[in-house]
């Protein structure tokens, strides 16, 4: 053990007693106290914060929610209208938690759309944008198993129809699908494990966001000219700047999601769901929810089983590799004067996929769902590497301050092209 | 030179130790994988015998078998003509229609569509049964026709026929 660590002296001496057995009040201090936030940033770098917060809550409500529900087909309908009725602030307890997970989406959706114009994911946060997609895929794991356990008529196809994506695969798909059932169809089973499977990942996807902020503050954030922080001039202290300025963003969330739970709890459920799951009658429509339907849309524009099940996988795995795929040195799409456009289109097409993903997969709807998912996979495929390589970036600012003392204009679109400003040289090792 | 066979015997106990980790491991790992495949008790779901004495020419029922559900369909003379108009080879998953029946007029099929699992519509009078008078599922658009074939749509097989045998004239007996 080293004898001559330096141990931080606190006024409070039980503070002491902790810091020099355990030197958790600095690690707190060093990493919310006086960690350094870019000055610049702006709403949009709250949403990570609302995310962890979101998640404490939908862990919360759902260590709640469980103490009285019954995993058991026979009962699991049952259960869920005995906490709408019966149970003390149950019906708040799972609206809470049924809005919460559509918030989750809504907020992490918004962080990625932020991490993506303003390319968070570069340069040296490839790593923190490949946990970042980890735990999407986390949440849309468990989201899927969370949507299972009211056992209504949503629940019990979109299950069916979910699982049954595994049987596309060749040769061992039918016996995949089987031991993932525990039977040969959806069941007791299967409930069963959704529940417990369910239970269990938001504490993992609790872990994996630990080791996500633990990456981001390596390097510090990035901001809104993704341009490093040069001097103590173009930085804030975490504390109490952006805490204060997330409390604020946490105030509007909040008012927004009781909006929804108090006054219009059910806007974002689907009525089949509160019908009994019925395993010999299919519901008419079958719909996912609003925050998977752009890869259900992917997967319905093809006519080929393996290959829209093999697209709909893909469609999220092309995310892991965005950061190599984008050829440009320049992180914010303010300074790129022709991708910007190309992004701002990934973004509107996105939004119209998962609009016909929640429509019959039919006539113009299939139409537009086809070209989307061209679009979808022309963006990261074609696009996103050639446009990065002909594109002359407008001309960055020198440093954060730099912003500010010209006025606060950031330069889009303006200035000298082409030109790597000498703080962007510095950045990126040229 | 004392040295050199001295790392060998590591080498050796390194391998052998972290082999048999690796086995051991794999070993106990087995049960916990295992233990998710269907219990014995949903493996043992026995067959079920229905009366299908009731049904008329041009009607279809729905029974449940092994929490599937399946159709049994009393065909038409069209329908049944039409079923064996077709092809085989101009099928996507080539069947002739009498290998799917054993008796022309009863047709007997899991309803649960080969795509992803809905269960199609076409059992009721008055329900959508698709371009080809079959059935049709819902979910994707997977058109069945009176033979339960795929025939337009993403399904990438023919509806299923369970196993089942004739017992009398009026019980078939499924599983």
């Amino acid at each position: 053990m080293d004898k001559n660590r330096k141990v931080h002296q606190f006024k409070n001496p039980v503070l002491n007693w902790i810091e020099f057995r355990l030197p958790i009040i600095s690690y707190f201090k060093k990493e919310y106290g006086d960690y350094p936030m870019p000055k610049n940033c702006n709403y949009f770098w709250s949403f990570g914060a609302l995310a962890t917060i979101t998640l404490v809550t939908m862990i919360v409500s759902g260590i709640f929610l469980a103490m009285n529900y019954t995993p058991h087909t026979d009962m699991a309908f049952d259960s869920v209208e005995r906490i709408m009725r019966d149970v003390n602030y149950g019906w708040l307890m799972r609206y809470i938690h049924s809005n919460g997970a559509a918030f989750f989406f809504i907020i992490v959706y918004i962080h990625i759309v932020r991490a993506m114009y303003f390319g968070s994911y570069k340069y040296p946060r490839e790593l923190n944008w490949i946990l970042g997609v980890f735990i999407f895929l986390l949440m849309m794991a468990t989201s899927f198993l969370g949507y299972t356990l009211p056992w209504g008529q949503m629940s019990y196809w979109g299950a069916t129809v979910i699982t049954n994506l595994f049987s596309a695969i060749p040769f061992i798909g039918e016996g995949l699908k089987t031991w993932l059932l525990g039977d040969y169809n959806v069941g007791n089973a299967t409930l069963n494990r959704f529940f417990a499977l369910h239970y269990v990942l938001p504490f993992v996807i609790f872990g994996v966001v630990g080791l996500h902020v633990a990456a981001v503050h390596v390097h510090g954030s990035n901001n809104p000219d993704g341009i490093d922080i040069k001097t103590n001039n173009d930085s804030v202290n975490f504390f109490p700047y952006m805490l204060i300025k997330d409390t604020v963003a946490m105030c509007a969330f909040g008012v927004a999601i009781s909006a929804v739970i108090f006054f219009g709890p059910n806007l974002m459920a689907e009525v089949d769901n509160y019908i009994p799951a019925d395993p010999l009658v299919t519901p008419a429509h079958i719909v996912p929810n609003w925050y998977l339907a752009p890869f259900y849309a992917i997967l319905r524009a093809v006519p080929d089983k393996l290959g829209g099940v093999l697209l709909m996988f893909g469609a999220i795995v092309i995310l892991f590799v965005l950061p190599w795929l984008d050829r440009s040195k320049v992180r914010s799409c303010n300074y790129r004067p022709i991708y910007k456009w190309f992004m701002m289109g990934f973004f509107v097409n996105f939004f119209a996929l998962g609009y016909v993903g929640m429509l019959p997969a039919e006539g113009l709807y299939l139409l537009i769902a086809r070209v989307g998912l061209l679009y979808y996979f022309g963006f990261f495929f074609i696009i996103t590497p050639f446009v990065g390589w002909i594109e002359k970036p407008s001309k960055l600012p020198l440093s954060i301050s730099d912003v500010y003392a010209k006025n606060i204009a950031p330069n889009i679109g303006g200035g000298e092209k082409g030109i790597p400003s000498p703080a962007m040289q510095k950045d990126t090792n040229l | 030179m004392p040295k050199k066979p001295k790392n060998k015997r590591r080498d050796f106990l390194q391998l052998s130790t972290v082999t048999l980790g690796a086995v051991g491991t794999a070993a106990f790992i087995w049960p916990f994988l295992k233990s998710m495949s269907p219990a014995e008790d949903t493996l043992a779901a026995g067959s079920t015998e229905v009366d299908i004495s009731a049904i008329e020419e041009g009607q279809s029922i729905t029974i449940k078998w092994r929490g599937k559900p399946v159709f049994i369909k009393k065909r038409t003379k069209d329908e049944i003509n039409a079923a064996k108009m077709v092809q085989a080879s101009d099928l996507r998953d080539p069947e002739d229609d009498a290998d799917r029946v054993q008796k022309e007029e009863w047709l007997v099929l899991v309803g649960v569509c080969t795509h992803l699992g809905c269960v199609p519509l076409g059992q009721k009078v008055s329900d959508m049964k698709g371009e080809y008078d079959g059935w049709y599922c819902p979910c994707h658009g997977s058109h069945y026709d009176t033979s339960g074939r795929i025939r337009k749509g993403p399904a990438p097989k023919n509806l299923d026929v369970p196993p089942y045998t004739f017992l009398n004239d009026n019980t078939i007996k499924i599983g």
